[in-house]
């Protein structure tokens, strides 16, 4: 994904079990972080077709 | 290797007429010139018709999907890769096949030869190493080395890796080209760039899903842009559905792919979406030492587990 113009922090992959509430939580916290640090994303929008 | 086509045309007549195949797979000449088209000879009075130059560079593994007779079938190098993944995907059996292997030094890139000239062409030779074009008031000669498709420039397995028999000696295989030279380039861009790289790429392509049609891998009864319930991807020219398309047509290719050609070659406006299904194969290369098609005795990557197999991206 990063190779067509994501950016890194934009997506992530982990792996939690359901038993692992503080790692969810802890990932979940970084994600957010991480994604908030990039701001909004400009690319892969699409437009909802304009009704008259 | 214009040469080659007594050898293929002697081999497929022998097989019809023992009948030890069905049909043979090969190539006849096309209606326009540098696109030979494949062609299913099923009789030994067809194989005149057969022909053998570098305009040949249509992947004829596509066309054995799920066939249950005996097939003939011609292939290059980067053709046997592709058999060899059919078979390990379980869309033919070796037993149902009679490879006839070419080694083979490269096609000609049409797309190269069309913008060189300008007007129609009507007529191409080969000769010596040699592409001589010809139209309406033109005639220029190119060095096939300059006109070679992409791919072939690059490709180091121009041998089949499988066969039942040869047309000529094995050819020597290219050891110092740098195959990913393109993917590199695109990573050392910045994110912006890289979005902006691929909306040039992909502006001019007009879903007409050539390349997929063309693709020995894209084999899938009902394709996930053709699929409307689901509906996965928007149908119309929007540049966000369109990548989506060839972003996602690439990643099934993962692991699959042979860097054959095909797809960039059956493009009507010339899109290099090579880069995509390239950078897919360095990963495989790199990540897990793995080259598709090379042999029948490995699961591919992506159908199996390892305890080492890198996991850095998992958080």
């Amino acid at each position: 994904m990063e190779f067509m113009g994501i950016e890194r922090d934009r997506l992530h992959l982990s792996w939690i079990s359901s038993a692992e509430a503080t790692k969810f939580v802890e990932v979940v916290n970084n994600v957010t972080e991480a994604v908030r640090a990039l701001g909004p994303n400009t690319h892969f929008i699409k437009n909802e077709a304009k009704v008259a | 290797m214009v040469g080659y086509i007594d050898k293929i045309k002697e081999i497929s007549e022998r097989l019809l007429k023992d009948g030890k195949v069905d049909m043979v797979i090969g190539f006849r000449k096309g209606t326009m010139p540098m696109m030979n088209e494949p062609h299913r000879v099923k009789s030994a009075d067809d194989v005149k018709n057969l022909v053998w130059d570098s305009n040949c560079g249509i992947n004829l593994a596509n066309y054995l999907t799920d066939r249950k007779e005996k097939i003939g079938i011609v292939a290059k190098g980067c053709d046997s890769r592709n058999i060899v993944t059919h078979i390990i995907e379980n869309k033919i059996d070796r037993d149902q096949l009679y490879i006839i292997g070419v080694p083979c030094k490269g096609m000609i890139d049409s797309h190269k030869i069309t913008n060189a000239v300008s007007g129609e062409i009507v007529d191409v030779v080969e000769s010596n190493g040699e592409v001589t074009v010809k139209g309406d008031g033109f005639e220029e000669t190119f060095n096939k080395a300059d006109v070679l498709q992409k791919n072939c420039a690059v490709c180091i397995h121009r041998n089949p890796v499988i066969y039942d028999e040869l047309v000529t000696d094995l050819v020597e295989e290219q050891a110092d080209v740098d195959r990913y030279e393109d993917v590199r380039e695109i990573e050392a861009m910045s994110t912006e760039e890289k979005h902006n790289f691929f909306d040039d790429l992909l502006a001019p392509c007009i879903r007409c899903y050539a390349c997929r049609n063309a693709c020995p891998l894209c084999y899938c009864p009902t394709c996930f842009v053709d699929e409307s319930r689901p509906q996965w991807v928007g149908k119309g020219d929007d540049p966000v559905d369109i990548k989506t398309f060839h972003f996602l047509r690439a990643y099934h290719c993962a692991g699959r792919c042979t860097d054959c050609g095909s797809c960039e070659r059956a493009c009507p406006v010339g899109i290099n979406m090579r880069l995509l299904t390239k950078k897919l194969e360095m990963d495989c290369l790199n990540l897990y030492g793995w080259e598709a098609g090379l042999t029948l005795d490995n699961r591919p990557p992506l159908d199996t587990y390892k305890p080492d197999d890198p996991e850095e991206f998992i958080k």
